[in-house]
C-alpha cells in the first residue's frame, strides 16, 4: 500500500520550488503541450534539436499539482543533453522510477503527463 | 480589513448525537484518525435507518413490482409506490404520478431534454442555462441544440458568483423554450432565487426545469410554491442509495410527453406493429426500476424529513458561516463564489499553492475527505480563471470540530508549501 507521506518527499518539493529550465525556451525546434482532462494538469515542453537529434536545450510550462509539476522537472533534467532516440527509449517504468515516490494509479497519471508530453514533443517540429 | 468573525451559532446546530445513525463515520482512517467526511456534496452518507430499510426489503419483500400476482410482489410494489407518496409529500407535488423514479438527477433531466426538447424545441428556439450549471445540466441541453438547431443561451453570473437579475431580459424572450437552472450551485454554493426565476420564465413563455441535486438534501422545497415545471434530483446525495433519483413534472407537461425510453411496465398495449403508452407515472419507467433503492429513498426522505429540513439547513449554514470565517483568515487562500448569506452550505477554495489535489492528498493524511478538481463544472472553473479547486461540503453529521480539524490541516499544507529557499540538487554539468 503506497504511503501518501512518500509522495511529498524533499527531493520531490525541491524540485517544484526550484524547477530546472522551468519557462519558454527562443529557440524552440519542436514543442508540444498535453492536458490531463480529469484534472485540468497541463504540461508543455519545449526543445531545441540539432541537425543530429540531440536535445541541445529544453524548458517546461505548466499548471497542476505538485507531482505533474515536479516530474516534468525531473524528466528534463534527466532528458537535456541526450538524444531524441534515448528520449523515445525512456519507458514510463523509468519515469516512475526516476520520480522516486511510490504512486496509486490515479496518481501515476499525474506523473507520467510530462514523460507524454516528451514522447510528442520530439515528434512535434515548431512551425 | 477586520477580523473574521469566528464563532458559530451554536443554538442552530442539530445534536451531535445524530452521527450515531451512520455506521460508517465510526471509523477511523490512516492509523487512528477520525474519519472527517466532507464530501457530501459528491455524495452522502447514509443513516441505519435508510441501511435496514433496503435490507429489509431484500431480507422479507423483494420482488419485481405491478407484475406477480403474488404476495412478494405485492408488498414489494405496496412498498415501492408508498415511497413515490413520501416524495410526492416531501416535495409538496400535487400528484404522486408526477414523481418518477429515475437512475438519478442526470437520468431525470436527460429524460426532459431527450422527451419534452424533441417534442417542444426547433430551430431558432432558445434553451437558457447559464456557466455554474453541472455539467449534467449543461450537456443533455447541447445534445438538444445539436439535434434541433436551437441557441443556448446564458445568464451572465456577477462578480461574487450569483445569477445577473438585473441582466436575465437579455437573454430571456419569447424565443426561450426552457430555462435550466440548478437551485444550489455544487461549486459557489450559491442559492439562486427559483421563484423569481420561474415567474420571469413563465411570462416570457418558457418552461423552467430546477436542479435540486444540490438543493433537495439540504432545504424544504415545495414545488407547487415555487411553481417550477420540471424538478431533478438524486437520492444518493440526500442519505438514500445510490442508483435512484426523482423526475417530477407538471401533470399537464408530462401527459403531453412521449415516452423517452421504451419497454416493459411503460406500455398500455403492445401489438405486433405498435403500442400504446401507460399512464403517469408508468410511462416513464420503463423496465424493472430501482426497486430497493427507492425504498431506500422513501426511508431518508422519512429520516430527514422527521429531524426537519430547515434545523438542517440552519445547521448547515452554521457550519458553513464558521468555515468560511476561519478559512478567510488563511494566507493565500481564495474562496469561490458569493458571502455567506447568498449561499448554502459549502465551501470551494483555491490556493495560491499547492494545486487542490495536492491539498486533497494532503488533508486526506488527516483523516479528511474533500473533493478537489473542477467538480464537473468546468466552463465555471474556465470563467474562473482556474484549473480546480478544493471543497469542502457539509450535512446534518457534521460538526465544528471536523471544520476545525480541515481549518488545522490546510494552515499547516500553507506552512509547508510556502517557499523556503528550497534547492534542487545540481548535476554537475547542469547548464
Amino acid at each position: 500500500m503506497p504511503s501518501e507521506d512518500e509522495i511529498y518527499q524533499e527531493h520531490i518539493l525541491d524540485h517544484y520550488e526550484d524547477p530546472f529550465h522551468r519557462g519558454h525556451l527562443d529557440g524552440a525546434t519542436h514543442a508540444h503541450e498535453e492536458k490531463n482532462p480529469l484534472c485540468g494538469d497541463v504540461v508543455r515542453i519545449e526543445l531545441e534539436l540539432d541537425a543530429d537529434g540531440k536535445i541541445v536545450d529544453c524548458y517546461f510550462q505548466g499548471d497542476g499539482c505538485v507531482i505533474s509539476q515536479a516530474s516534468a522537472s525531473m524528466l528534463l533534467e534527466e532528458m537535456y543533453g541526450k538524444t531524441v532516440e534515448e528520449a523515445m527509449q525512456y519507458s514510463a517504468e523509468d519515469m516512475l522510477e526516476l520520480f522516486g515516490a511510490k504512486l496509486t494509479p490515479n496518481r501515476q497519471k499525474c506523473c507520467l503527463l510530462g514523460w507524454k508530453t516528451m514522447l510528442q514533443a520530439v515528434h512535434s517540429p515548431v512551425k | 480589513m477586520p477580523l473574521a468573525e469566528t464563532t458559530i451559532d451554536t443554538s442552530a446546530l442539530l445534536p451531535e448525537s445524530l452521527r450515531d445513525d451512520f455506521p460508517i463515520l465510526q471509523q477511523t482512517v490512516h492509523g487512528e484518525r477520525p474519519l472527517v467526511f466532507l464530501d457530501s456534496a459528491a455524495s452522502s452518507q447514509r443513516p441505519r435507518q435508510v441501511i435496514d430499510a433496503v435490507t429489509e426489503v431484500y431480507e422479507r419483500d423483494y420482488a419485481n413490482v405491478h407484475r406477480g400476482i403474488h404476495v412478494l410482489s405485492e408488498r414489494a410494489s405496496d412498498a415501492y409506490e408508498l415511497a413515490r407518496g413520501k416524495v410526492q409529500k416531501f416535495l409538496g407535488a400535487k400528484y404522486d404520478h408526477e414523481c418518477i423514479f429515475t437512475g438519478g438527477t442526470t437520468a431525470s433531466i436527460n429524460a426532459v431534454a431527450r422527451s419534452w426538447g424533441d417534442a417542444n424545441v426547433a430551430a431558432g428556439d432558445e434553451i437558457l442555462l447559464n456557466p455554474m450549471e453541472h455539467h449534467s445540466n449543461l450537456v443533455p441541453w447541447f445534445q438538444l441544440a445539436e439535434r434541433t438547431d436551437a441557441t443556448i443561451k446564458h445568464i451572465p453570473l456577477t462578480d461574487d458568483g450569483r445569477l445577473d437579475l438585473d441582466r436575465l431580459d437579455e437573454v430571456l424572450s419569447e424565443r426561450t423554450k426552457i430555462l435550466a437552472v440548478t437551485q444550489v450551485s455544487n461549486t459557489l454554493g450559491t442559492v439562486n432565487p427559483i421563484a423569481e426565476l420561474a415567474a420571469r420564465a413563465h411570462d416570457a413563455g418558457a418552461v423552467i426545469l430546477i436542479d435540486a441535486a444540490q438543493s433537495a438534501p439540504h432545504l424544504a422545497i415545495d414545488v407547487q410554491q415555487l411553481d417550477v415545471d420540471f424538478l431533478a434530483l438524486s437520492g444518493h446525495k440526500m442519505c438514500g442509495p445510490s442508483g435512484v433519483g426523482v423526475l417530477y413534472g407538471k401533470q399537464d407537461l408530462l401527459d403531453t410527453m412521449p415516452p423517452f425510453m421504451g419497454g416493459g411496465s411503460m406500455i398500455g398495449n403492445v401489438a405486433l406493429d405498435g403500442f400504446t403508452s401507460a399512464g403517469l407515472p408508468a410511462k416513464f419507467e420503463a423496465g424493472t426500476p430501482p426497486i430497493a433503492q427507492a425504498i431506500g429513498l422513501g426511508a431518508a426522505v422519512d429520516y430527514l424529513t422527521e429531524i426537519g429540513l430547515d434545523r438542517i439547513a440552519a445547521h448547515e449554514h452554521a457550519l458553513m458561516e464558521y468555515a468560511y470565517a476561519r478559512l478567510s483568515e488563511i494566507e493565500g487562500l481564495k474562496i469561490l463564489g458569493p458571502a455567506p448569506e447568498h449561499r448554502a452550505g459549502l465551501v470551494s477554495f483555491v490556493l495560491d499553492q499547492p494545486h487542490a489535489h495536492d491539498i486533497a492528498q494532503l488533508v486526506d493524511r488527516h483523516g479528511i475527505a474533500v473533493r478537489a478538481g473542477h467538480h464537473c463544472t468546468q466552463p465555471l472553473h474556465d470563467l474562473l480563471g482556474i484549473t480546480a479547486s478544493t471543497r469542502a461540503s457539509f450535512y446534518l453529521y457534521n460538526t465544528p470540530g471536523e471544520v476545525d480539524t480541515l481549518v488545522d490541516a490546510i494552515s499547516q499544507i500553507v506552512s509547508m508549501f510556502k517557499p523556503s529557499g528550497r534547492k534542487r540538487r545540481r548535476k554537475p554539468d547542469e547548464a
